[in-house]
């Protein structure tokens, strides 16, 4: 699930911008040293998850506008190295601030100890995690298929012109599509902070994740974003405890054969 | 046009007698230097040939130039424990050639956004796995201790900084030549009509695809060189050197340079190599200096280096 929060925002800004913001595992990575440092500071877990969330939506935004919106960026040869500068001065950055070891976010009282569902044992935060993400695909799907917002947004997707020409805002529109893309990396990241923890170099990894979730998936659909997501989650974990030696080609061999046979993802359009 | 060639030989045959006569002077450190710089300046130009020249935009050029140098740490240190230059060579630049067959084959179909997108997922994939490979590959520690050819035949000791460089600028100059042909051909051409159009040049009864994939694989040999070379240098391999870092770096290189041009990226990867050198001897703080750079270059070289440089001769040799 936590792979899904991180995919869908990526999935987001590359299906219905067009952009394709590499830098989605640095905003994963600082969102959670900042949501880290703030719940370690005030001892409250959701304020540092909301410091999280609105520090990168903010920092979404000042790269989008600042960088990205700008008239050199234009093409997607620019985005990508822009993106690149932007990944190595967030992890250097986070090197500097929060310096190399793991850190792990505390996990809140509330969510603490596990669940017994049968024989089966739950950590109970790790199923906070999932219904949390559960919710936001929720939302995600109803905001973008029926609410006007989610109409707009596809709009200024299909026809931006003509979206310009009914008087919509696109700039405004591209501008808060990117931003809650980056706020979702945040708050995965920070959710995904007692889980995996947060260390130099999360964010290529993250990075990969997210990539290869959406390239199986399909760009920009929720649903591939999310049957991706359990996919190479569950064939993660197996993988790494039945072939610990091969752990990257069971990831490396199903998005091949995915490629093979459906270029355009599972759920993508042709 | 004819000022123009000339003003070409000539600088051609500046930088050509500066490269052999420079490292006699320079202290080691720079003759070390200058050796990267070589090394990158084949990396850079063979990103170009697909980039600048096809218009193919890859994000996973590390991964043949790591694999290469895997191909050769494995080989000389796990297999044969003794150097032996031609066949580590062979190996490490045919499987480059296969790396560069198989990502070809899967991700050449795509356009647009995606081809980025899968190359980079591709190369990402391929980083991670040297970690899990422990016994074979080092797993993160890599392989330390690669030694450098030995060349029996001629008795030519490469361990000295100095010997090496000069080794490194044989293959330069091989590869060089060899794009450069590759570019001015027949086949070159047909590449830059692919770049302006592929609709075009299918209806002219070009096989596309084919062209593409074949330039694809030409040059993941080219990069598996660059990385068998930087291997020999460093005497060791590490995933790092499957980092898309490399694959940036090398993009950087690229358009700073200016794309379409050989001379520009090469120039372009002496600059970076050169000034990453000078950053990370004053700060520990380099990787923020470079992530600035690259967003400095976007801004301001848009075209590159090189382009503003053939733009600027061409003007002046017109009467």
């Amino acid at each position: 699930m936590l792979i899904f929060l991180l995919a869908t925002g990526l999935t987001l800004t590359l299906g219905l911008m067009n952009v394709a913001n590499l830098a989605h595992g640095s905003f994963y990575m600082l969102g959670g040293y900042i949501g880290f440092s703030v719940a370690l500071y005030t001892g409250n877990f959701f304020l540092g998850l909301l410091a999280s969330i609105f520090s990168i939506w903010i920092g979404g935004m000042l790269m989008y506008r600042g960088l990205l919106q700008q008239r050199f960026a234009k093409e997607e040869l620019a985005q990508m190295l822009l993106c690149f500068g932007v990944i190595l001065i967030v992890s250097d950055l986070c090197l500097w601030l929060w310096g190399g070891y793991p850190k792990f976010v505390v996990k809140p009282m509330l969510f603490k100890g596990s669940i017994h569902l049968g024989s089966i044992v739950l950590p109970f935060y790790r199923l906070v995690v999932i219904i949390v993400g559960a919710i936001i695909a929720v939302f995600l799907w109803w905001f973008q298929g029926k609410t006007k917002y989610g109409a707009i947004i596809r709009a200024g997707v299909d026809d931006e012109e003509m979206a310009r020409g009914i008087g919509i805002n696109i700039i405004l529109v591209r501008l808060l599509v990117f931003s809650l893309g980056t706020a979702l990396a945040a708050c995965a990241g920070f959710l995904g902070g007692p889980i995996l923890g947060l260390y130099p170099g999360i964010d290529v990894e993250v990075l990969l994740m997210a990539i290869v979730v959406v390239v199986i998936g399909g760009v920009g659909s929720l649903s591939g974003a999310l049957v991706g997501a359990i996919f190479i989650g569950l064939i993660n974990s197996f993988g790494r405890s039945l072939f610990p030696e091969f752990a990257m080609f069971t990831i490396f061999a199903p998005m091949a054969i995915v490629l093979a046979i459906r270029p355009s993802g599972l759920f993508g359009e042709a | 046009m004819r000022r123009y060639t000339l003003y070409i030989y000539i600088a051609v045959a500046v930088i050509l007698g500066l490269l052999i006569v420079l490292p006699q002077i320079l202290p080691t450190y720079y003759v070390g230097l200058l050796t990267l710089m070589l090394i990158y300046a084949i990396f850079a130009m063979s990103l170009d040939i697909i980039l600048g020249y096809t218009g193919m935009f890859s994000l996973g050029h590390s991964a043949f130039w790591g694999s290469a140098a895997y191909v050769v740490g494995i080989l000389n240190v796990k297999v044969l424990q003794e150097s032996n230059f031609p066949l580590e060579m062979g190996a490490g630049l045919l499987f480059s050639a296969i790396v560069a067959a198989i990502f070809g084959l899967l991700v050449l179909r795509t356009k647009g956004i995606y081809f980025p997108i899968l190359t980079l997922a591709l190369s990402l994939t391929l980083w991670g796995i040297p970690f899990q490979m422990r016994l074979f590959a080092g797993g993160g520690y890599g392989i330390p201790g690669i030694s450098r050819p030995v060349l029996n035949f001629i008795s030519w000791d490469l361990s000295s900084t100095t010997n090496y460089y000069y080794f490194v600028f044989i293959f330069f100059i091989i590869a060089t030549v060899a794009m450069y042909f590759i570019v001015r051909s027949p086949f070159g051409h047909a590449l830059l009509g692919i770049r302006e159009s592929e609709t075009r040049m299918q209806s002219l009864g070009y096989n596309v695809w084919l062209y593409k994939y074949i330039i694809f694989i030409v040059v993941g040999i080219f990069a598996g060189l660059a990385g068998i070379m930087l291997t020999y240098y460093t005497n060791f391999v590490g995933p790092s050197q499957l980092h898309i870092l490399y694959s940036f770096e090398a993009l950087l290189m690229v358009v700073l340079g200016g794309p379409g041009t050989l001379f520009g990226p090469a120039l372009g990867a002496a600059i970076i190599t050169f000034a990453k050198n000078i950053i990370s001897s004053y700060t520990a703080h380099w990787p923020m200096v470079v992530g600035v750079i690259y967003i400095l270059v976007v801004a301001f070289f848009p075209k590159g280096i090189g382009n503003l440089i053939k733009q600027y001769l061409q003007k002046r040799s017109q009467p």
